[in-house]
């Protein structure tokens, strides 16, 4: 069922950005409340891809980002970034890799800590932390021109506390902080659910920005299909802890949302029964 | 008259008050980088603080100096919060549980540090001890050296604790105290960063034990009993006296912690304060559990109150 798109998006790579091989993770495994999360989760992506993930609740399309960001060990599987095998790695160890949003926005930054500290700890992702100063000046300058270049108003706010921020405003820091040092793969985990529709567009304005600029290599989830639809050059959808339908380039340009439930329905052999799903439409 | 005499009672104990501030502001500043930094309720304090006296006693009492022995009653605390951040990290054990656990195993190590005594006496005649309490109310200069001296070292130690605060391993530890999630997303190895903390922390504990070791004539094994309690009493007057003035500032961080010690030194002055008005010194840990407890409840009862008026407003506004 699953396709693959590695010879259309890029002409010359070498190895892809993002291999995952058959992982597995089940929670609770051996009580009654076993549950499989992920059920043979293959996916390659290839440098520059920006993939958006739709499926209903319990899909697995967040356990497949927390799988890649190691928040906990898989059962079974491999997972490799730029042809680095990193499924054995703890979630520190892999966060040079990575560039993380969350769907809750207290998540993403630290609230007792001023824009620019949360923003220095973001720029030393993956570089040994010593007895330097935390934030320098030269450092401070630049977070100045990259916050004026949002347009919140944050550039003049650079020593507020984070927490005294808006869900939108801290969203787009932590977008600011997931890029500021170029990580292999962004990864958005509904990181606009949380938000009111309007910033939540601008959010995802912001994000589709940053990819492009950045040339960054991307997974997003999101509820929302008119999101998966217009964002990204491949989108897949997941079910059951699997991929069921894999598309990109013209083909997913040419989408509708009717499309994907009509897809959904037949790939899973039901109806597609989530509210949350069906009301983002 | 009577009166008078009484005053002038309660005037000569003050400086007692401040010397012994002084020296468990240090302790209470071990207490913040737990508390309030990292987020960990630490309970090792009660033994790490006995821990550093027993080390510090038993070293001069072998001959080393004075001064060199508080490095050792350093590097005792250290040992102490290391092995709570071990069995914490390592192990799985609830934080709480694991400082417990070093807690009372600590008491039987320091113990043994003393020789199997439950107290060992260092005199000031012997030894040219750090701090004593003969010193308080000397007179002529030695007074005024001993207190000199003891206010330089604690602003030395809070310069040095808000250097390495503001360094990259320092923001390290602020942020794993603030969001884990968020330190470990961006590559903090946020185990490795408590038992750090942890270490640091009892560090100050210890050396704080090794200089009111020095400052009573003695090391004692019920040092360190309530100690924590002592600890979270200074933070929190501190926080409640001084938390407006010190917000907003520049180098805010600062005020805050030097508004510990002061914590630290009222503390003391109203435990002066009890045993002037000639009530029984032992109710004094309930006194300051029920001090403690209320300031601590402050800010859930101040939550529970507070939502329950924006969820008035969210009707209003519907």
């Amino acid at each position: 069922m699953t396709k693959q798109f590695s010879e259309e998006t890029t002409g010359e790579n070498t190895g892809y950005m993002l291999e995952i091989q058959n992982v597995h993770k089940i929670f609770n495994k051996g009580t009654i409340n076993e549950k499989v999360a992920l059920n043979g989760v293959n996916l390659k992506l290839n440098k520059g891809d920006f993939v958006t993930i739709i499926g209903g609740n319990g899909a697995g399309k967040s356990t497949t980002l927390n799988a890649i960001a190691g928040v906990w060990p898989v059962n079974e599987g491999k997972i490799i970034i730029a042809g680095k095998d990193i499924t054995k790695l703890s979630e520190h160890k892999r966060a040079p890799y990575l560039g993380r949003v969350f769907q809750d926005p207290m998540t993403g930054t630290a609230a007792t800590m001023s824009i620019d500290e949360n923003l220095a700890i973001a720029a030393r992702r993956g570089k040994t932390r010593g007895l330097k100063w935390g934030v320098t000046k030269e450092e401070r300058e630049r977070y100045k021109a990259m916050l004026a270049e949002l347009n919140l108003g944050l550039e003049e706010r650079l020593t507020s506390k984070v927490g005294l921020l808006s869900g939108g405003q801290r969203q787009a820091i932590t977008l600011l902080m997931a890029s500021l040092k170029k990580p292999e793969l962004l990864l958005l985990d509904e990181h606009t659910a949380a938000l009111d529709p309007k910033t939540a567009a601008k959010v995802l304005e912001l994000s589709d920005r940053i990819i492009e600029e950045n040339g960054l290599t991307a997974m997003m989830v999101t509820h929302n299909m008119k999101d998966a639809i217009t964002h990204g050059n491949r989108l897949i959808m997941m079910h059951e802890g699997r991929i069921i339908y894999d598309v990109a380039g013209e083909e997913k340009k040419n989408l509708q949302v009717s499309d994907l439930l009509k897809k959904f329905e037949e790939a899973s052999g039901g109806h597609f029964a989530n509210d949350r799903m069906m009301l983002a439409n | 008259m009577l009166l008078a005499i009484r005053i002038e009672a309660l005037i000569n104990a003050l400086p007692g008050s401040v010397a012994q501030g002084l020296i468990w502001g240090i302790m209470a500043l071990g207490v913040y980088i737990t508390f309030r930094l990292l987020d960990f309720a630490d309970l090792t304090v009660d033994g790490s603080i006995a821990t550093g006296g027993a080390v510090a006693v038993m070293l001069i009492k072998n001959g080393m100096s004075p001064w060199l022995a508080l490095v050792f009653a350093f590097c005792a605390g250290m040992l102490a919060g290391l092995v709570t951040g071990l069995l914490h990290t390592l192990l799985g054990i609830p934080g709480i549980l694991a400082s417990i656990l070093t807690q009372i195993s600590l008491y039987s190590i320091n113990y043994n540090i003393m020789d199997k005594a439950s107290n060992q006496a260092v005199s000031v005649d012997k030894y040219s001890l750090v701090a004593s309490l003969r010193y308080v109310n000397a007179q002529g200069s030695s007074r005024a050296i001993f207190f000199a001296g003891l206010f330089a070292g604690v602003i030395v130690i809070i310069a040095a604790t808000y250097w390495f605060f503001g360094t990259e391993i320092g923001q390290s530890i602020r942020a794993t105290g603030c969001n884990e999630a968020m330190a470990r997303a961006q590559g903090i190895n946020t185990s490795f960063i408590k038992v750090l903390a942890l270490m640091i922390s009892n560090g100050f504990v210890g050396l704080c034990g090794g200089i009111y070791a020095q400052y009573q004539g003695a090391s004692d094994i019920n040092m360190g009993r309530g100690a924590i309690v002592v600890g979270l009493a200074a933070v929190i007057i501190g926080e409640v006296l001084f938390g407006k003035f010190c917000a907003k500032r520049k180098l805010a961080f600062g005020f805050t912690l030097f508004s510990v010690v002061i914590g630290a030194i009222l503390y003391w002055a109203v435990y002066a304060i009890v045993i002037w008005l000639k009530m029984p010194s032992e109710d004094m840990k309930l006194f300051s559990a029920i001090i403690v407890a209320i300031f601590l409840s402050i800010p859930y009862l101040k939550g529970k109150y507070g939502r329950k008026g924006v969820k008035k407003n969210d009707k209003a506004v519907q």
